[in-house]
């Protein structure tokens, strides 16, 4: 039969003229003018930009696109290609590229390269020299006020020219497009919105830290309608491939496997380059103490978490199941819409009332049983909050899918062993649970992958606390995914490549666990049959 | 009567306390938001005073219609865009064979184990540079979002409607294909009409799912305007937790009103879905 439904597809009939209707041509007609359109759209930037690869992977892919739907052949691709492009693009390539930066130092202090990492370096040892020019200054944006990327819009004294200047470098702007006012400030200039005083003040600390890198040094604000620049009091010298403060004379070498700026005594600049650092991001979560002890007690109340929260709504969920599953209940309909209700409700928004519910000072939990428990102060009541909050969330799908299951279960089984002297129990141990745990087992297992890196039941709900007195980016209830956000996102400097190198472990352990219970699971067979 | 008690009587008592656990959080919710204080430490268990005024200040001050509509438009597109993708690789899957197959299956699997959301950062690089070339779909934009969650819409979907399509005896496509139905026709005509409810659970499922999300939008959406419901109400009370608790509660009622109404008409569907997915994997 399948060498049958090969040949039938291989030789693919609609594919010849004079076969099938005109619709199925037109709408092909139509959705690939759509993808060249798209093509189009998306090519434009990519020249104004000089993006010859990016060009070019765009025109390959057009054209592979184009091949595959106009030829009879290569059945099967027509119809995975649409959800395989997706996929490539927005998850294996960030997964790839999320493990290629573990290998990295990529943090704060370690975004560029070594060229970025000279320039930050020299412009933020700007300082105001004596007799130093002055402009005059007008704080700009191309994007909303409050957010957009700022603009230094400054007039030459001299020249009166105008030029707009970034954390990229300084650019002339064209005089049409720009009106000057008679102090030498810039009024308004094309493509650019000037702040007002009220929305300048709002943002005062960025525009002090900006500066915009110029030949000998950086131009830096002084007030919201000033600029000065100044001369770079560390500058960079090939010869020794260092960096030199032009006062003191102290030199940092640049250390190509640190990726940093290192002085003799050991003293190293803040401000540093991507390097490849091999594994010692992992070496990290081993070996390094003050990591790998609070990172192992993540991990296993990570397992607990997940272990408790799937086979907690599991058990909870098939008691309710059993209990309704008898023909003599009434009222099973209202009953059932009744529980499910909260898988019905918003999750992101209960888990928020949740938290509020636990609140020690004025907390439903706590005016309801008269207690005065401070649950997200400890840790293991914390935890039992969390889990608590799991089952309410998680049992009314269990509840649902071990309905659908029972009912699919013949009747007659259990009518048999009943004959044969077994009591009700017996009954349901024997018979009844085996052939749910056929039809369950992979549900449970996908439940457990998700519950394993279930980020809103804990970033939503305790946020991590309580955390310990000598570590507050590590918390009792933190699981490895909010601790891996804290990482990456986390106030205290952002660390993408440690914080990449936890994503990965966390892919391995799920990874590992799921494949070990499938290969357990008789459906691997019959989905390969 | 003891035998009633063993027989039916304990079933009721069971049901009756998980129908307590179910809705007393929610009972809470009701009562904060028709609570006129509108306040945290004012609400109790049991609604006492009945307002609409956490209603109207919610729809009045805050982005609440806003961020309900992007919501509605990320979640719906993306669900119906990502059943319709999962379908086509399904039916590829169940019904061809070819060279691939087998590693595609699993590549699918394994890929899925690793959650979008753990790859955050360099999603948040990759699409810094694509808000630089195109802002339509860069960040604060809904179809930057969109597209970003059709990443991963193969897999665990894949999985069950391949399931479900297997149940589906090949005898149906194979007489149209005789009847000279191009695979096209076949899949769209035939096949689809045939697997309408796994279609819709996994349409259900998804649309639940992406109305959840919260931290690739937290990431992605920081624009007033451009948040959705779960980036926009954790605003509303990440700062002023106790004074707008009523007006958060209103809005989590709301918020529920679409999905409650899709799962009620949807409820034997998704028994019977959900079920049949899992049994034939």
């Amino acid at each position: 039969m399948t060498a049958l439904l090969e040949r039938e597809t291989a030789s693919d009939p609609a594919q010849q003229p004079g076969r099938g209707g005109l619709t199925g041509p037109l709408l092909k007609v139509a959705l690939l003018g759509l993808v060249a359109g798209l093509a189009v759209w998306a090519a434009f930037p990519l020249v104004a930009e000089r993006a010859w690869p990016g060009l070019a992977v765009l025109a390959v892919a057009t054209a592979g696109l184009f091949y595959l739907y106009l030829t009879p052949r290569h059945v099967p691709l027509k119809y995975l290609v649409p959800g395989t492009l997706f996929l490539i693009v927005f998850q294996l390539f960030p997964v790839l590229y999320t493990a290629a930066t573990a290998f990295t130092n990529f943090s704060d202090g370690h975004r560029g390269d070594k060229q970025d990492a000279v320039v930050a370096i020299q412009t933020a040892s700007v300082t105001r020299v004596p007799g130093s020019a002055e402009y005059a200054l007008t704080v700009a944006t191309t994007g909303d006020p409050a957010t957009g990327p700022l603009t230094f819009l400054v007039t030459d004294p001299g020249t009166r020219t105008v030029s707009a200047g970034t954390a990229a470098g300084l650019e002339q702007l064209p005089s049409g497009g720009v009106s000057v006012n008679a102090a030498g400030r810039v009024t308004a200039a094309e493509g650019y919105t000037v702040l007002n005083g009220g929305q300048a003040s709002a943002r005062s600390r960025e525009i002090t830290d900006l500066a915009v890198p110029t030949a000998g040094g950086a131009i830096r604000s002084q007030g919201l309608s000033r600029a000065y620049e100044g001369k770079a009091g560390r500058a960079y010298d090939a010869g020794c491939d260092c960096i030199r403060d032009t006062t003191s004379g102290k030199t940092w070498t640049a250390d190509e496997e640190a990726g940093a700026f290192v002085a003799a005594d050991g003293e190293r600049l803040a401000q540093g380059w991507r390097v490849g650092v091999g594994l010692s991001n992992f070496g990290r979560l081993v070996t390094d103490s003050a990591v790998s002890g609070p990172f192992a007690r993540t991990l296993v109340w990570n397992l607990f978490f997940a272990v408790a929260s799937t086979g907690g709504t599991f058990v909870l969920g098939l008691a309710c199941a059993l209990a309704l599953h008898s023909p003599r209940m009434r009222g099973r309909g209202i009953y059932r819409m009744l529980l499910v209700l909260p898988y019905a409700m918003p999750s992101f928004a209960m888990l928020l009332v949740w938290r509020d519910m636990f609140n020690t000072d004025f907390g439903l939990i706590n005016n309801l049983f008269g207690l005065d428990v401070d649950w997200f102060g400890g840790a293991a009541s914390a935890r039992i909050a969390v889990i608590l909050v799991q089952l309410w969330l998680g049992y009314p799908y269990m509840f649902l899918v071990a309905t659908g299951a029972l009912q699919a279960i013949p009747p007659e089984l259990s009518e048999a062993s009943r004959l044969d002297g077994a009591s009700p129990w017996q009954s349901l141990e024997r018979v009844t649970l085996p052939l749910l745990m056929v039809a369950l087992t992979p549900l449970l297992i996908s439940s457990f992958a998700f519950n394993f890196n279930n980020f809103n039941a804990i970033y939503l709900t305790t946020d991590g606390a309580p955390f310990p007195v000598d570590n507050p980016a590590n918390g009792a209830t933190d699981l490895l995914i909010t601790y891996t956000y804290r990482l990456a996102f986390g106030g205290s400097g952002a660390q993408y490549g440690f914080a990449a190198a936890v994503s990965v472990f966390i892919f391995v352990i799920v990874a590992v666990i799921s494949a070990v219970s499938f290969r357990r699971t008789r459906r691997q067979e019959e989905v390969y049959a | 009567m003891s035998k009633w008690l063993t027989r039916v009587g304990w079933r009721h008592g069971v049901a009756v306390l998980a129908v307590v656990f179910s809705l007393f959080p929610i009972v809470f919710v009701l009562s904060a938001a028709l609570n006129p204080l509108g306040t945290l430490s004012s609400t109790t268990a049991v609604p006492t005073g009945a307002s609409a005024d956490n209603f109207g200040n919610l729809l009045a001050d805050t982005g609440f219609a806003r961020w309900f509509g992007n919501s509605v438009l990320i979640a719906g597109v993306s669900a119906a865009v990502s059943v319709f993708l999962s379908a086509l690789a399904a039916y590829t899957f169940s019904r061809m064979r070819f060279r691939g197959r087998r590693v595609g299956l699993l590549a699918l699997l394994l890929i899925q184990m690793f959650p979008q959301f753990l790859a955050i950062v360099a999603i948040f690089l990759m699409f810094s540079t694509i808000t630089d070339l195109w802002p339509a779909i860069g960040f604060n934009r809904a179809w930057g979002l969109i597209l970003l969650y059709l990443g991963g819409a193969l897999g665990v979907n894949t999985w069950l409607m391949k399931g479900f399509f297997d149940t589906v005896p090949r005898e149906l496509d194979e007489s149209a294909t005789m009847d000279g139905a191009s695979h096209a026709q076949t899949f769209f005509r035939i096949l689809l009409p045939l697997v309408a409810p796994i279609l819709a659970v996994t349409g259900l499922l998804a649309f639940i799912g992406t109305i959840n999300e919260f931290l690739i939008a937290n990431v992605f959406l920081t624009d007033t305007g451009a948040k959705t419901l779960s980036v926009g109400m954790y605003g509303l009370v990440a700062g002023e937790r106790n004074n707008n608790f009523g007006m958060f509660c209103a809005g989590t009622l709301l918020t529920a009103i679409p999905t409650v109404l899709v799962f009620q008409f949807l409820q034997r569907y998704i028994v019977n879905g959900l079920t049949a997915g899992a049994v034939k994997g």
